[in-house]
């Protein structure tokens, strides 16, 4: 099985109000197989949707310092030094890409599945579904949207707007956005955090079900470990996340 | 979905903000399309009327404009009156010998042809007489050629028409000299018809009333010239009325060739003694004047050399319709229409920024909506181009709604327009500037999308999703 994720020294800091820098994110390693299907469980500011946005191209990891800012010799060790952060989907580093790069190959390659649907109020079910595969390579048609949404149980409600629809229904059409384009990684932030528990449960198992029709690996965030127990895998952000590990 | 598609779903999402910006930039440019139509049937009107079959008018010395606004335009006063003698220069040796038999005369003007006459050769000269009135429409004294010399239309080449009878004649046993025929308009708000009789007032239309009156033989069609505007009457009929005879004796100096002759004045006598209560004594050429003369020259390449020459005199001068009323457009209609463009452009302005607030408004709200599209795969220009294309919507169907209103305003006053100028309007007839609207208004909502396109451009994905 081929890996379809591959994180190797992801840094991630903010600035602080205080003018001081903190660390989120400090992962040496991570791996997702193709098809695979792994939660990630951790609590809430721990970096979970952060680790979404550097996996999407979101936003863009910590650039190491330089040998010279770090006061090393050019001929030292070059373990003495901090590895660069990488970002490997699909055989492709993300952070060698510029911004229009990451842009287009996140339109091509990742679904996002987000906890509050973010639907755009202003288009139909089917029309954000279409939106889904308007930013790709075109792979997706008309056609496809409808099949989507008929798979996610809601081609009756095609034309309805995301104000017409309940909220799970909301976010099986937002499942079907991010299928849309045909991505190779889908990543879900708590996407059953906002429906009841019944609801929670027919979108986990439409999600996992269509990733595996698809052959589509996903990584869901979540802070459930019911839900979590249901995965191939389930990794703990505290226990690959060494910046957490240090505050402990 | 292309990038339109998602403009448009954003205009109907916020359906009133975007219908009111795109109304009161349709005002604005419905604004602009009226000016530019109003002036170009201004134009149109007054260059197409200023040429109906004669290419100079003479009249006496003064200002050419004020010429040609009242002699034929029949507004502003005449400036003054020109001996009948004037006219007889642009007449041939026969003719003129005809004029000294017919109403009495200085015999030496028998002797020559006129100063004028060799560059009328195929053309025709036509005498007006003004300075009455018929209710606030002007009288206009003139021979039977007008009716039969002059033309009008798009490409003058219809005569004038009656809606009911007919031309009036020098003289008829009927009505004698006091035949008369009345525009469309004269006849429509005078409320008059063939049949019936008026008696112009003198001077001004509050003037006291002449004895004689007219008997009106014909209503002209509309022509859509001034035309319309004015009651013609016989100019023997016109001279013969109270105080149209120019006295003798004051010019006696002046025109001391022009008085009569021994031999005139004793036919005139006699024709006095001899006539019967009805018969009228036809007035002698010292006696006549005229305010101005229509002129068309057989050959048009001698106009400019005929009008330098009657404007090197002491007496007259020459001016040229069609450039007089160029030069009134360009010096006072022009820049008034450039005034106006200015203010509806202006306005169009004001809708411009009222388009940017519009979207910048909403930008807040659709922070939100840029970032999921950002996290669909949308590049930064992709989000940018989303809100320009919303605001060349805006542009475009309020460019379109207000021409559409503009020119259904036009299309609704055509008849009048048709009526009152001539010029006929359809929903298709386009001024010259129009063309520029369009790239104009959408050069302006580009403009105006530039700060919210900025802000789309700037929007951070993490912290609105």
């Amino acid at each position: 099985m081929s890996v379809i994720l591959q994180i190797d020294n992801l840094v991630k800091s903010f600035p602080e109000p205080d003018g001081g820098v903190v660390t989120i994110l400090d992962i040496p390693s991570f791996v997702m197989n193709e098809g695979e299907q792994v939660a990630l469980i951790g609590q809430s500011g721990g970096g979970k949707t952060t680790l979404l946005h550097l996996i999407a191209g979101l936003l863009s990891p910590d650039v190491p310092p330089s040998k010279k800012e770090l006061g090393v010799d050019e001929t030292g060790d070059e373990d003495a030094t901090v590895r660069k952060s990488s970002i490997v989907i699909d055989n492709i580093d993300l952070t060698k890409l510029s911004e229009q790069g990451r842009d287009r190959f996140r339109a091509h390659t990742i679904g996002y599945v987000f906890q509050t649907f973010n639907l755009l109020p202003a288009f139909t079910a089917l029309e954000n579904v279409r939106l889904g595969m308007t930013f790709g390579s075109g792979k997706g048609t008309g056609s496809r949207a409808m099949d989507l949404l008929d798979r996610v149980g809601l081609a009756d409600r095609a034309d309805y707007r995301p104000s017409q629809l309940s909220v799970g229904q909301q976010q099986r059409v937002a499942i079907a956005r991010a299928m849309a384009g045909r991505p190779r990684l889908l990543l879900a932030d708590e996407p059953t955090a906002n429906v009841d528990p019944k609801s929670a449960e027919v979108v986990l198992d439409l999600i996992r079900k269509t990733c595996q029709e698809e052959n589509v690996a996903m990584l869901m965030v979540t802070h459930d470990m019911q839900i979590a127990s249901r995965f191939d895998r389930i990794e703990q952000l505290d226990q690959i996340n060494h910046a957490i590990a240090s505050k402990k | 979905m292309n990038l339109l598609q998602i403009a448009w779903r954003n205009f109907c999402h916020r359906s009133l903000s975007s219908i009111l910006t795109t109304f009161s930039l349709a005002l604005g440019v419905g604004l602009v399309v009226l000016v530019l139509s109003i002036y170009g049937v201004i134009n149109e009107a007054f260059t197409r009327n200023a040429s109906v079959g004669y290419n100079l008018v003479v009249g006496p010395k003064g200002s050419p404009l004020q010429l040609t606004l009242n002699s034929v335009f029949y507004l502003s006063q005449p400036i003054e009156n020109l001996p009948y003698t004037e006219y007889m220069e642009f007449l041939s040796k026969s003719q003129r010998t005809e004029m000294v038999d017919r109403f009495g005369g200085d015999e030496s003007l028998k002797d020559r042809g006129g100063r004028y006459s060799p560059y009328i050769g195929d053309g025709f000269v036509i005498p007006l007489a003004l300075g009455d009135y018929f209710g606030e429409f002007r009288v206009v004294g003139t021979t039977p050629l007008f009716f039969e010399k002059l033309r009008h239309g798009p490409t003058l080449e219809q005569k004038f028409t009656f809606s009911t009878g007919r031309a009036f004649q020098e003289f008829s046993a009927e009505h004698s000299y006091f035949e008369a025929v009345v525009g469309s308009r004269v006849a429509k708000e005078m409320n008059v018809t063939v049949g019936d009789k008026f008696f112009p007032t003198h001077g001004d239309p509050t003037g006291h009333g002449h004895d004689l009156g007219f008997t009106i033989v014909g209503v002209m069609d509309p022509t859509g010239t001034p035309n319309d505007r004015a009651a013609f009457v016989n100019l023997e009929g016109f001279y013969l009325m109270d105080g149209h005879a120019k006295p003798i004796e004051e010019d006696k100096t002046e025109n001391a060739n022009e008085t009569l002759s021994a031999e005139s004045k004793t036919k005139l006598d006699e024709a006095i003694e001899s006539a019967k209560p009805d018969d009228y004594r036809l007035l002698s050429i010292a006696e006549r004047e005229v305010t101005s003369i229509l002129v068309r020259n057989g050959n048009v390449m001698f106009a400019p050399q005929m009008q330098n020459a009657i404007n090197e005199g002491i007496r007259s001068q020459a001016a040229a319709p069609v450039g007089e009323i160029n030069k009134l457009m360009g010096l006072i209609v022009g820049p008034l229409k450039n005034a106006m463009l200015v203010i509806t452009l202006i306005t169009c302005v004001v809708a411009a920024v009222g388009i940017l607030v519009s979207i910048y408004n909403s930008m807040n709200d659709r922070k939100r909506d840029i970032a999921v599209m950002r996290a669909l795969g949308a590049r930064r220009s992709t989000v940018t181009s989303i809100i320009i294309c919303e605001s060349m919507l805006v542009a475009m169907i309020g460019v379109i709604i207000g021409w559409v209103i503009a020119h259904a305003g036009i299309v609704a006053y055509s008849g009048t327009i048709e009526e009152q100028t001539g010029v006929q309007v359809s929903f298709f007839t386009t001024s010259n500037n129009e063309i520029w609207i369009l790239p104009l208004v959408v050069l302006l909502a580009l403009i105006a999308a530039l700060l919210p396109a900025w802000s789309a451009y700037r929007t951070d994905v993490g912290s609105n999703l």
